[in-house]
Formats: C-alpha cells, structure tokens, sequence
C-alpha cells in the first residue's frame, strides 16, 4: 500500500546511522519481521527513485494531546550514503514523507524450540530488531553484531532489553571483540547441543561467510539482500540476485524485492 | 461536453479504441497483474506487456539499474518469461480485465519476429503488438534493427504478413534521422509508432574507476530524456499519417498533454510507475481534471494542435 506517513522523530543515533519514527497505517505496522518499504525522500526529481529501508520496528504511541488513542507506527534504521539518505536525515518532526509497502518476504520464525542466532553488520541491524523482538517470544536469541569501528554497532542496548545475548565485534577492536564477527558465531555454533536457525542481514562478504558456515554444519539459514532497485514491486528486475544453479550459460535470477529480500542461504549463489 | 459535462476523453489508436489516451510502458509495468493493487486497470487506456520472446531470457548481471540526474539507466537484458508461460501464466490475468492488453515483443532475427508475431495474433486477450526494433539482428553482424531502415522495414513488413491485429512500431532514438527511420515503418505496414525507446546511456564510477553497469550502457530513462522525446514525436508527427503514441519522462498530466500537442494520440507512462505505482492512473484523471479546467470538450482536439 502507498501512503502519507508523517515524521515523530528523526535521530542520530551514532555517526552517520539515523533512525526514524513515522506514522504508519495498522496494515504496514502489522508488517513481518524482514519486510521493507519504498520511501520517496521528496516529490522532486532529484533524487527521482525511492530508496528502499528495512523496518527496524513497529508499536503503538500515545500521541501528546490529552484523551487520545494509541496510534500504529513505524521505525526504519539508516546510514546516510548518498544524496537521497542525506536529505532523509534533515528532515524533522511533523515532516511528510510518501511510503509505500510494507513489501517483499519476511524471515521465517521457524520452531521455537531451538536457539536462534541472529547476525548483523552495520546497518544490516534493521530488520533484525522486529525479528528479534518476535524470536525472544518463544526461543533463546543470540545477536552478532559487527562493524568497521564501534560507530557501526547500533541499537545494542535495544537488543538487550528484549533479553538477546549480545556479542560484538569490531574490525578496529574499538568495541567487543577485535576481528570479525563471525569468529564469534563460529565459537558459539562449537558449543552448540541442540538444533539453531542462523538469521543474517549485512554486508555481502559478511553474508558470504554465514552462509558458508551454516552450509558446513547443516544450519538452516536465512539471509536478508539489500538490492538496487527502482519499483520495490516486482517490475523493473534491476534488484535480482543469482539463485543457486546460476553460471554464465545458464542464469538463474531471484528478484530480491517481491522473493526476498529474504532468502533461505541455499537458494542463492555464493563464492566458493 | 458530453451530457454529464464530462469531457470526452476517447481516442483511436489505429482501430482500437481507447477509454483514455494514457497507457503504460513496456517493461515499467510487469504483465499488469504486479500492479493490480495499485492500479484501477479499467482507469487507464491500455497496459503493455514486458518484452516478450520466444524463449525465456534470464537478462543481463547486476548491477543493472543507477539512477542519474533526472533519470535512470537501465540494462536488464529483456528478462521475461517467454511466450509459453506468457501464454499459460499471464494471459488468464488478462481476461479478467476490461482494458485492452499489449503485447510487446521482440527477436533476434526477421524470422522470430514474424513467429512471435502469428503466436500472438492467436492470443484474443492481446489487442495489439507493439515491436520492439531496438535489438541486434543476428544474422547482420549485431546491427540494431531499428537503426536501420532496411532492417526495421523487413521486420515490420514480416511481422505486418503475420498479423491482423494493430501493429504499433517502438521507434529507437539512436538514429540519425528517427523521420527516415518513421517512413519506413510506417511505408512496410505499421499502424502506430510509439516513441521514444530509451536513449543509450552510461554511468561511471570514479572510484572504482568501473562502469557502474554490469552491462556498461544501459537505456537512459525518466523526466531527463522528456525534451529530445518531444522533439522526435513532433518531427515524425509531420512526416507520417499514422497514430503515434508519445514516451520519454512523462511525470504528470501536463506532460502528457505537451505529447499530444506535439502530435501524440496517446502516450505512455514508464519510469514513473516505478517512482508511484498508480502514476498512470493518476495522470489520466489529471488530465481530464485539466481539460474540465481549461474548457475542452474533445482530448482528440489536442492532438498535433500546437500553435507556431
């Protein structure tokens, strides 16, 4: 669905990571875990595309005025890349901004009785905050969460408070462990007893290397794309990604929007 | 007016008649049913179908889109089903719908276009064929049909043989002279021109110092291209008998009426579906909001009514 979401907040919450609150209709915050939206930054033509952002969280708030209902809202996280995101993070409170979604496939929650361990890279985080907050409902949820510096470790303390078990990692050693955090998941999936569902959202290389990991233990394993694409709804193809049996004779191509943008690890193509 | 004070927005496309002269672009528009939820269908004039060929495509390797000042490149490499699935997964969603559906289509050789032309002509759901010209000819060498007018004359003229359905010809901007290119689809039996196709483009990636297309160039699209759009619809216009249907960065409604003046009977909607998915439905019924506004009884009286 497209629509007119107005702007609660719009904060900083580390170097170059903002995260927004909007108004949201009941049919978008009741959005799954791992669904996006297109947003269009303004109605000019430049930037001419919406961009699309991962739901960080969905709720209820009481508006200020005395006697009034809880209303739906939404929350995306997002680093500022570019000329679009750049204009996103000047904008305030009261603002309007044109929606459209939520759209494409959620995580699966799978079963609840095995341990569920969620990695993230930098802004990777978004869609896995809601995921968590669904997964602690009925299972163990352990967060890895890496980044270049401490700067890309966001929303920590929010993970926490819903009762995850965090470990972090950083590349410079300024927060958690120095290195990558898949050593991390790695040293936990060692002291795993029981069944587990691996959830990951980041960047490529990081994906890469979960994906390897889970296949080598038989893990099941859910990954969430980020894709460049300019409808969001399935028809300009630009955000495909190659599934499993794709090769240069005989390709193979997911659309990441209307398949994913989450994929059980399996289903894709990753380097050897 | 009409009785109800309503204009009248009509037109006839070269025999098929059109509630309302706003279409939707190849390739912007999926297979229609993708836009089902955002679209009243029987708000718009007709839809157009992605590329179609006789066998599947899987397209090109990402990165296939960037966006650019005022516009998009595009290199997706005519991903699409292909005409059997179209056939058996696609065309059910067209009987559902009271607005006619257009097939656009495309091949590598004068021979697959005459195929795909008789497959479609079978199909009753389809109203008419529009032909994409802007692909290599294989047995020439790659040279793009619709940059040479022999070329695009042979697969008109196939493709004319194979159906008697509308035959809209989608022009290519790459030419010299798009008039010359015009005369001779319009001379080997095209019943409609609709232009423009995008205009080749590229974007660089200074840093990596890589082209930021998998594909290097890409189609350049979206409300950038609008002025050189108007341009060749207004040139041809005055060259050619038959309808023409004006693309290239239509946004709003007032684009779209700057089409007709140039010479459009109809136009089509396509970057800007992606931007709002209801973009077409919206510019219809701005249109006729303007029309109400500006005390005009007929859109028909629009056409080709620039003043000098």
């Amino acid at each position: 669905m497209q629509f007119t979401a107005m702007i609660l907040s719009n904060v900083e919450v580390s170097p170059g990571y903002w995260r927004m609150r909007m108004t949201a209709p009941p049919e978008c915050a009741a959005a799954r875990p791992g669904q996006f939206v297109m947003v269009r930054v303004n109605g000019a033509i430049d930037p001419l595309l919406r961009r699309p952002f991962g739901i960080f969280d969905v709720g209820t708030y009481i508006p200020a005025q005395s006697g009034a209902i809880p209303q739906p809202y939404m929350e995306m996280l997002y680093r500022v890349v570019g000329k679009g995101t750049a204009m996103l993070s000047t904008l305030h409170g009261s603002d309007l901004l044109d929606v459209l979604g939520p759209l494409g496939k959620g995580f699966d929650l799978g079963a609840a009785d095995e341990e569920k361990l969620i990695v993230g890279g930098g802004v990777g985080l978004a869609p896995l905050y809601l995921l968590a907050k669904e997964l602690v409902k009925g299972s163990k949820v352990r967060l890895f969460a890496g980044g270049r510096t401490r700067d890309d470790i966001l929303c920590i303390t929010e993970f926490e408070r819903l009762g995850v078990e965090c470990y972090t990692a950083t590349e410079d050693g300024s927060l958690g462990e120095c290195g990558l955090v898949t050593e991390a998941l790695l040293r936990r999936l060692d002291q795993l007893k029981g069944r587990a569902t691996v959830y990951a959202c980041g960047p490529h290389g990081m994906l890469n290397a979960v994906a390897g990991i889970a296949a080598e233990r038989n893990i099941p394993c859910q990954v969430s794309l980020e894709g460049y694409m300019a409808c969001g709804v399935g028809a300009c193809l630009g955000c495909v990604a190659p599934g499993h049996s794709h090769s240069a004779e005989n390709p193979d191509y997911r659309c990441v929007c209307t398949e994913g943008p989450v994929f059980e690890s399996g289903e894709l193509k990753w380097r050897d | 007016m009409k009785p109800d004070n309503r204009p009248d927005m009509t037109v006839n496309l070269a025999g098929l008649p059109l509630r309302n002269p706003v279409m939707t672009a190849s390739g912007t528009f999926g297979y229609g049913e993708e836009f089902a939820e955002y679209v009243d269908m029987e708000s718009i004039g007709a839809f157009v179908t992605k590329g179609l060929s006789l066998k599947p495509r899987a397209g090109n390797p990402t990165p296939r889109i960037v966006e650019t000042p005022g516009g998009m490149l595009n290199a997706i490499g005519l991903q699409n089903v292909g005409i059997d699935a179209f056939i058996t997964k696609k065309v059910p969603y067209l009987r559902t719908v009271n607005t006619p559906a257009i097939a656009n289509f495309f091949g590598n050789t004068v021979d697959e276009y005459a195929e795909m032309a008789r497959r479609l002509d079978d199909i009753p759901e389809v109203a008419a064929l529009e032909v994409n010209i802007s692909c290599p000819n294989v047995k020439l060498g790659g040279i793009v049909f619709g940059t040479d007018p022999d070329c695009a004359a042979s697969v008109v003229a196939a493709c004319r043989a194979a159906t008697n359905k509308p035959l809209i010809i989608k022009l290519s901007p790459n030419v010299t002279d798009v008039v010359l290119m015009a005369r001779a689809c319009e001379d080997a039996g095209a019943d409609a021109l609709s232009m423009i196709n995008t205009l080749i483009g590229m974007a660089i990636d200074l840093n990596k110092r890589r082209p930021v297309l998998a594909n290097v160039t890409g189609g350049f699209s979206g409300p950038a291209i609008k002025p050189v759009a108007l341009r060749m619809v207004w040139q041809v216009a005055k060259a050619v008998k038959v309808p023409i249907i004006g693309i290239g960065g239509i946004m709003n409604a007032v684009d779209a009426l700057e089409f007709m003046l140039a010479g459009a009977t109809a136009v089509q909607v396509g970057t800007a579906s992606f931007i709002n998915p209801g973009a077409a439905q919206k510019i219809a019924e701005d249109m006729e909001t303007w029309l109400i506004e500006n005390g005009v009884a007929d859109i028909k009286s629009l056409i080709g009514a620039l003043e000098s």
